[in-house]
């Protein structure tokens, strides 16, 4: 069986009636560690006010920021702001780390109908528990993922490239499946 | 699939985003040189293998990605409670009787 191991490019995988799914261009991200007392002054630095309860998001001046562990973040940026947010966040007198890992993942965006239904495919979390504008890290067919959840039915979720291919596959499949089902 | 509540989270959430750690509070030596090869044998591989509430380190590993601690009976499965790691070790009467109000 010939395999697609190369990485996504941008563009639609797979779009049905029940949904599509698709490659995000390539953005900027940047993961930050950092205890409480730090934070009002790299969200001062980084223009955007962090939030504090796991799953939370922000967003401001083009860039979103989500919460996912007790001192931990994830922050989306264009492409050409990481070097500026890196060059902010290094003038911040407090111990933090604050690391470019815009090579580590992609995004699929999926949306339609059935959006929510799709990734109970091999999601084991019940969807309906992530309200719409926040987002969880979980797992998806045993690869970690954060799923921001942005409506009702259409979601972003951050994958690491390698796992890519095989989420992406999956999700064809899915998207088929739910298309073909008699309504 | 068991349920587990993840004190850091605050969410009850499906075992497939957690993984097992062993057995909690197994304070590790100050001076490990200064122990016999048995102690430092007991501290390495000897564990209680409870019947019953056993007191235990999960981590939540594709979520908030923290250890924390739980204490599960090992014939039911049932969870009595999780608390974050570097709290004291809860005093197991205060814990059944919690679990028998909620039956
Ligand atoms: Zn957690």
């Amino acid at each position: 069986m010939s395999m697609e191991i190369s990485s996504l490019t941008p563009g639609v995988l797979v779009d049905t009636p029940a949904a599509r799914v698709a490659v995000q261009p390539a953005a900027g991200r940047l993961s930050l560690r950092a205890r409480k007392a730090a934070l009002p002054a790299l969200g001062a630095a980084l223009g955007v006010s962090l939030p504090t309860r796991i799953g939370q998001r922000a967003a401001g001046g083009g860039i979103e920021a989500i919460c996912l562990g007790p001192d931990e973040w994830t922050i989306l940026t264009p492409a050409d702001a990481v070097a500026g947010l890196l060059a902010a966040g290094a003038g911040v007198d407090h111990p933090h780390s604050l690391v470019d890992i815009s090579a580590r993942e992609l995004t699929l965006r999926i949306q339609g109908p059935r959006a929510a239904d799709l990734l109970t495919l091999a999601c084991p979390r019940d969807i309906d528990t992530i309200p719409v504008g926040e987002g969880r890290r979980t797992v998806f067919d045993g690869a970690t993922v954060v799923l921001w959840r942005d409506g009702e039915n259409s979601f972003r979720m951050d994958i690491w490239n390698s796992f890519a291919p095989h989420l992406a596959r999956l999700m064809g499949i899915g998207a088929r499946e739910l298309a073909a089902e008699p309504a | 699939m068991l349920l587990i509540h993840c004190p850091y989270c605050d969410e009850t959430l499906p075992e497939a985003e957690f993984t097992y750690a062993g057995e909690a509070h197994v304070i590790r030596p100050p001076d490990p040189s200064a122990l016999s090869d048995d102690d430092w044998q007991g501290f390495l591989f000897i564990r209680s293998n409870t019947r019953g509430p056993h007191y235990e380190r999960w981590r939540h590993f594709h979520g908030c990605g923290r250890f924390f601690n739980a204490v599960r009976d090992t014939v039911s499965d049932r969870f009595l409670t999780t608390y974050p790691a570097g709290q004291p070790r809860p005093a197991l009467e205060t814990l059944t009787a919690a679990s028998e109000d909620r039956k």
